[in-house]
C-alpha cells in the first residue's frame, strides 16, 4: 500500500478515534521502521486535545451546596493583590482565582475545560477558523456576577482591552497582545480575530491568565488608573466564593456564592487562604497536625516529607510538572568588558565555544542523584529542555553521566592537566563560576556537580544570590541572572502555559540580552543559530499541530546537539493535603484551585 | 523643665530628618526592584515592567523623590505601598493590634519574670536559687528564638497537640471563647520572645540590684530598724531601678516593630514580617513608614527615659 501523506493523515486520524485498527497500524509502522514512542507521539498529536465531555458527576459525592465548614489553604508566600491582570506571583493568581473565572481551564493533561464558556472552540463546532485568524466563543447563559449584574460579551471584551493596553502595565498583557479586535456577535457570543493567523489561540482568556473582569466596575479604572481600583483588593467576580476579608500579606477569607452557576457547588461553606512561613512548616500544618487542610508548593527535601507522610493525616501528591532546572553556558565571555558591559557579544567566551568542552559538561551532571536524593517524587532527571506538555517531548534526546568520557573529551580538545590537577592550554586554567539563586536543594546539586567537574579538572568556584536579587529585573545590578556575568548558572524555567511557543523563544536571536536593552531580553545563555530563528518563525505561524510538534521537537533537538544548556531535572509539583480533601485535580497548567468548586472532604 | 523639653523636641526634627535622608539613600541604592517577578515572566514586554517603573517615579532622580515623600509625609500622607496598593497607614493599622498583642504581652511577661527572680537572686547571691537562675538566664539568652520558636513547635504542637502554631488574626469565636483561642494560639511565640527578652533582663537586675544593696544607705535602713521588704523595695529597688527603667524604656519600641524571626516561624501578621516582606520586594513606601515610625518612637522613648529618670531620682533636676 502505497501512503501518500493524505492517507497517512485518514489512517491515523482512524486509528485515533477508534474506527481503525490500532494494532494493524502499529504492525505496519513498525514494520517501516519507526519506533514505538514515535508512534505514540504520532497518534497522541492527533488525539483531540478538547475535554468534549463534561467532567463525569461520578466524581463528586455532595449533592447539595454547601454544608462542607471551613476550608483550610497555606501558601507559604502570602498573596498581595487579588486581580490576575496585575498579579506579580502565582500566589496572587491563586487567590484571585477563587473569587474569578476565565472562559476556559486546562486539566492536569493539559486538556480545555470549559469554565465560563459554554463549549470549547473547535474546527468541528465552528469555534476555529480554518485560517486560524479568528476565535468564536460561545458564553455561557445566566451567569451572574457576585454584585447580582449579569455576565455578557461586553465583560469579555472590556478584559481585553484591559489587558491590553499598556498604560495598564498588566502582567498578563503579552497574552492579549496578538488580538487585533474582538467582535461582539451578540449579548452571548464574542468572535477574537488575531492579526495574524495564530496557533496558540488558547492563551488569551485562558487559565490564570485570563479571569474576566466585571466591565461596569472596572471601567473607570482602565490604564493608568488600574491599579488604584478598589476591587484589586475587593474582588468581584462569578466565581464559587466571594471576598469576605482579605490583608495582604496575610490571609485572605472568602464565602460561598449562593448565585453560582454550577449547581449543587461549591461544598465548603467558606475558605480561609493564609501566607507567610517556610514550606516546612506549611508541610508540617498539612501532613502532622491537621491544622490544614492544603499547601502548595511544597519545595521541601524527600526524606523530610515521606517523614512527615507517616502520621497519616495528610499525603503528598506529584502532579507531573512542566518546569525543566537547567545549567546555562555562557557563549560570551563575563570576565572581559566590552562598553561598560560584560558578557557582550562582542567577545566570545574563551574556551565554552568549544563544542567538546559543552558536550564533557553534560556528560558530568550527575542527573539520577539529584533527582533522587534531592528531588524524591518531585523530580526525575531530563535529557530533554521541553518536557511537557508530551507531544510536544522529543523522543530523539537520551542523557549520560560520564566522567571518563568527559575527561577523555578535554583531552580531545587540547587541554592537558597541570600539576595542581587543573587543566592548562596555551597557559590559561580552564577554572569557572557557576551560580545560582540561594536555595538549600540548588546548593546541593551544586555541591554534586562541583565535585565531578573538579575531578575532570576544571577548577569550580560556587556562587549563590539572594533570590530576590537574583531573578529582579533591575538592570543596575550586576547579580541577576539575565545579566549572566559567570560562566554557568542554574535555575528553573517552566514555559507557564501547555504551548511551547514563549518557552522556545528563549534561543532565538532577537531575544537576546544585552545591555542595550536593559538586559530584558530572554535568550540568557546568549547563543543564535539561524536555523533554530527559522524553525521558530516557522512555528509561530504553522496551524497543523504534527508539523508544529515536530518542529518544536527539532528545536528541542538542536538545543541538545548544541549543548547550549545542561538539562537537570524535570521538576514536578509538589502538594500536600489531607487525607479526606477530594477533587482537587491539581495541574500544572494552570492555577491549583481551577478545581476549587468542586473540592469536598469524604466524611 | 518644659524649656528642656522644649530643647529636647527641637533638636529631635533634625535628627529624624537625618533619619530619613540616611534611609531613604540606602533603600534607593540597595539592588532589587518591586517588579522583579516579572522579569521571569516570558509573556511581559519589557515596556510594560518600564512603564510600571515609571508610573511610579522609581526612575526619577533620588533627590526629586526624597521630597516628593518627604512632602507627602508632612501632609499625613504615608503613600500607597507598590505592591498591595493599600494606603500604607491602612497596613501598619491592620497589624497594629497583633503586634502590640504578641509583644507587648511578652514584654509584659519578661518583666513579670525578670523583676521578682532578679530581685530574689541579689538578696540571696550565689545561693542555690541564684545559681539555678543566673543558669536558665544564661540558656535562654544563649539559645535564639528561632530554636526555640522550633523546640515549642516540635514538643507542644506535634507531639503534644496542645497548641496550635500558626497564627490566625481571623478568629470567628465570640465572649470568653475568643479570649481562650487568642491566650491559645498566643502562648507560644509570647513565651518564646518573653523568656528571651527575661534571660537578658533577670542579668541586668541582678547586676543593678548588686550594686545597690552593698551601699551605706542600705546598712542603715537596716540599723534603723526597718523591715527587710520595706528596705528592699522601697530603697533598694527604688535607687536599682533608675539603670533598669532606662534600659525598659529603650527597649519598648521594639514592641512597635515586632520580632522579626518569632513572627516568621509562627506566622504571626505583625510589623515585623511587614517589614522584613517589603525590604525583600523593594516595597519603599512601607519600608520608610515603618523605620520612619521606629526612628521617632526610639527618640519619644529617649525622652521619656530621661524625664522618668528625673522623677526617679531627686538628685536630677532639669534646667
Amino acid at each position: 500500500m502505497s501512503l501518500d501523506e493524505a492517507a497517512l493523515r485518514a489512517w491515523v486520524h482512524g486509528v485515533v478515534h477508534g474506527m481503525a485498527d490500532r494494532r494493524a497500524f502499529l504492525r505496519y509502522m513498525m514494520g517501516l521502521g519507526l519506533s514505538g514512542p514515535f508512534l505514540s507521539h504520532l497518534l497522541a498529536t492527533y488525539a483531540p486535545a478538547q475535554a468534549q465531555t463534561p467532567r463525569p458527576a461520578s466524581d463528586f459525592v455532595p449533592t447539595k451546596r454547601g454544608g462542607g465548614g471551613k476550608l483550610r489553604l497555606l501558601w507559604w508566600q502570602a498573596p498581595t493583590i487579588l486581580n490576575t491582570h496585575l498579579a506579580s506571583g502565582t500566589k496572587d493568581m491563586d487567590a484571585s482565582r477563587v473569587v474569578c473565572e476565565p472562559l476556559a481551564a486546562f486539566d492536569p493533561d493539559a486538556n480545555f475545560v470549559p469554565i465560563l464558556a459554554a463549549d470549547i472552540p473547535s474546527l468541528d463546532n465552528g469555534g476555529l477558523a480554518q485560517d486560524g485568524k479568528s476565535v468564536t466563543w460561545r458564553l455561557k447563559k445566566d451567569v451572574v456576577w457576585h454584585d447580582g449584574k449579569p455576565f455578557t460579551a461586553d465583560d469579555v471584551i472590556f478584559t481585553w482591552e484591559f489587558a491590553a493596553d499598556p498604560a495598564t502595565g498588566a502582567t498578563t498583557t503579552g497574552s492579549y497582545a496578538d488580538i487585533d479586535h474582538i467582535d461582539k456577535l451578540d449579548e452571548h457570543t464574542v468572535k477574537v480575530v488575531f492579526k495574524e493567523p495564530t496557533a496558540f489561540w488558547y492563551d488569551a482568556f485562558f487559565g490564570h491568565r485570563g479571569h474576566i473582569l466585571p466591565k461596569h466596575l472596572f471601567a473607570q479604572y482602565k490604564g493608568q488608573e488600574a491599579r488604584n481600583a478598589p476591587y484589586n483588593l475587593k474582588p468581584v467576580g462569578t466565581g464559587p466564593y466571594k471576598i469576605g476579608e482579605f490583608k495582604p500579606g496575610d490571609v485572605a477569607l472568602y464565602e460561598m456564592n449562593a448565585q453560582y452557576h454550577v449547581p449543587n457547588r461549591p461544598f465548603f461553606d467558606t475558605v480561609e487562604l493564609k501566607g507567610g512561613g517556610d514550606a516546612t512548616s506549611a508541610a508540617r500544618a498539612v501532613l502532622q497536625t491537621g491544622e490544614f487542610d492544603f499547601a502548595w508548593n511544597m519545595q521541601v527535601e524527600h526524606q523530610v516529607l515521606s517523614g512527615l507522610e507517616r502520621g497519616g493525616k495528610g499525603k503528598v501528591l506529584v502532579t507531573p510538572g512542566s518546569g525543566i532546572e537547567h545549567i546555562q553556558v555562557n557563549f560570551t565571555d563575563p570576565w572581559t568588558e566590552v562598553d561598560g558591559e560584560r558578557s557582550s557579544l562582542k567577545k566570545a567566551h574563551p574556551f565554552q565555544t568549544d563544542p567538546l568542552i559543552r558536550q564533557a559538561y553534560a556528560l558530568a551532571v550527575d542527573r539520577r542523584t539529584i533527582a533522587e536524593q534531592l528531588y524524591g517524587t518531585g523530580g526525575q532527571p531530563s535529557s530533554n529542555f521541553l518536557v511537557a506538555p508530551l507531544r510536544f517531548v522529543s523522543p530523539n534526546t537520551t542523557w549520560e553521566f560520564d566522567p571518563k568520557k568527559a575527561a577523555a573529551l578535554l583531552d580531545q580538545a587540547g587541554w592537558k592537566r597541570g600539576s595542581d590537577g587543573v587543566r592548562v592550554k596555551d597557559g590559561q586554567r580552564l577554572k569557572l563560576v557557576y551560580q545560582t539563586s540561594v536555595n538549600p536543594i540548588r546548593q546541593k546539586t551544586q555541591a554534586i556537580v562541583k565535585k565531578v567537574i573538579e575531578d575532570i579538572g576544571i577548577a569550580v568556584e560556587l556562587k549563590a544570590v539572594n533570590a530576590g536579587v537574583y531573578f529582579s529585573s533591575d538592570p543596575g545590578n550586576p547579580d541577576t541572572y539575565s545579566h549572566f556575568y559567570t560562566d554557568l548558572q542554574m535555575y528553573n524555567t517552566a514555559p507557564g502555559s501547555p504551548d511551547p511557543q514563549a518557552h522556545m523563544d528563549r534561543f532565538t536571536s532577537w531575544q537576546i540580552a544585552q545591555k542595550a536593552n536593559n538586559w530584558s531580553g530572554r535568550n540568557i545563555p546568549r547563543w543564535s543559530h539561524p536555523e533554530y530563528d527559522q524553525l521558530w518563525k516557522q512555528a509561530a505561524v504553522e496551524l497543523d499541530p504534527v508539523k508544529r510538534a515536530a518542529l518544536y521537537i527539532a528545536m528541542n533537538d538542536m538545543l541538545m546537539t548544541h549543548n547550549v544548556v545542561v538539562p537537570v531535572t524535570w521538576r514536578h509539583e509538589v502538594s500536600a493535603a489531607s487525607t479526606k480533601l477530594r477533587g482537587m485535580e491539581v495541574t500544572a497548567w494552570d492555577s491549583r484551585l481551577w478545581h476549587l468548586a468542586y473540592w469536598y472532604r469524604e466524611a | 523643665m518644659s524649656r528642656y523639653l522644649l530643647r529636647r523636641l527641637l533638636s529631635a526634627v533634625p535628627v529624624l530628618v537625618g533619619i530619613s535622608v540616611v534611609l531613604f539613600s540606602i533603600l534607593a541604592l540597595a539592588p532589587g526592584d518591586p517588579f522583579g517577578e516579572l522579569a521571569l515572566n516570558p509573556n511581559i514586554p519589557p515596556e510594560v515592567r518600564f512603564n510600571l517603573r515609571q508610573q511610579f517615579g522609581l526612575d526619577d532622580p533620588l533627590a526629586v523623590r526624597y521630597v516628593r515623600w518627604l512632602a507627602a509625609m508632612l501632609h499625613g500622607d504615608w503613600g500607597y505601598s507598590f505592591v498591595s496598593r493599600l494606603p500604607v497607614q491602612q497596613l501598619i493599622l491592620q497589624r497594629l493590634p497583633t503586634t502590640l498583642f504578641v509583644l507587648g504581652s511578652a514584654y509584659g511577661l519578661a518583666l513579670l519574670i525578670a523583676l521578682p527572680v532578679g530581685i530574689l537572686s541579689a538578696i540571696k547571691p550565689y545561693s542555690f536559687f541564684d545559681q539555678v537562675a543566673t543558669t536558665f538566664a544564661f540558656v535562654g539568652y544563649s539559645l535564639p528564638t528561632f530554636f526555640t520558636g522550633l523546640l515549642f513547635i516540635l514538643v507542644f504542637s506535634i507531639y503534644l497537640g496542645w497548641l496550635p502554631f500558626i497564627y490566625s488574626s481571623t478568629i470567628e469565636a465570640r465572649g470568653f471563647a475568643w479570649v481562650i483561642e487568642h491566650l491559645r494560639q498566643g502562648a507560644m511565640p509570647i513565651t518564646v520572645l518573653g523568656l528571651f527578652e527575661a534571660a537578658s533582663l533577670t542579668r541586668f537586675v541582678r547586676s543593678a540590684m548588686l550594686e545597690v544593696i552593698h551601699q551605706d544607705y542600705i546598712t542603715t535602713a537596716r540599723a534603723k530598724g526597718l523591715t527587710e521588704y520595706v528596705t528592699t523595695l522601697k530603697h533598694a529597688l527604688r535607687n536599682a531601678l533608675i539603670p533598669v527603667v532606662t534600659v525598659v524604656a529603650l527597649q519598648i519600641p521594639t514592641i512597635f516593630t515586632g520580632a522579626v524571626i518569632t513572627e516568621q516561624i509562627f506566622r504571626v501578621p505583625g510589623i515585623g514580617s511587614l517589614l522584613i516582606a517589603a525590604i525583600e520586594s523593594t516595597d519603599t513606601p512601607v519600608v520608610m513608614a515603618i523605620t520612619f515610625v521606629y526612628a521617632a518612637l526610639v527618640i519619644l522613648f529617649n525622652l521619656l527615659a530621661d524625664l522618668i529618670y528625673g522623677l526617679l531620682d531627686p538628685r536630677i533636676t532639669y534646667g
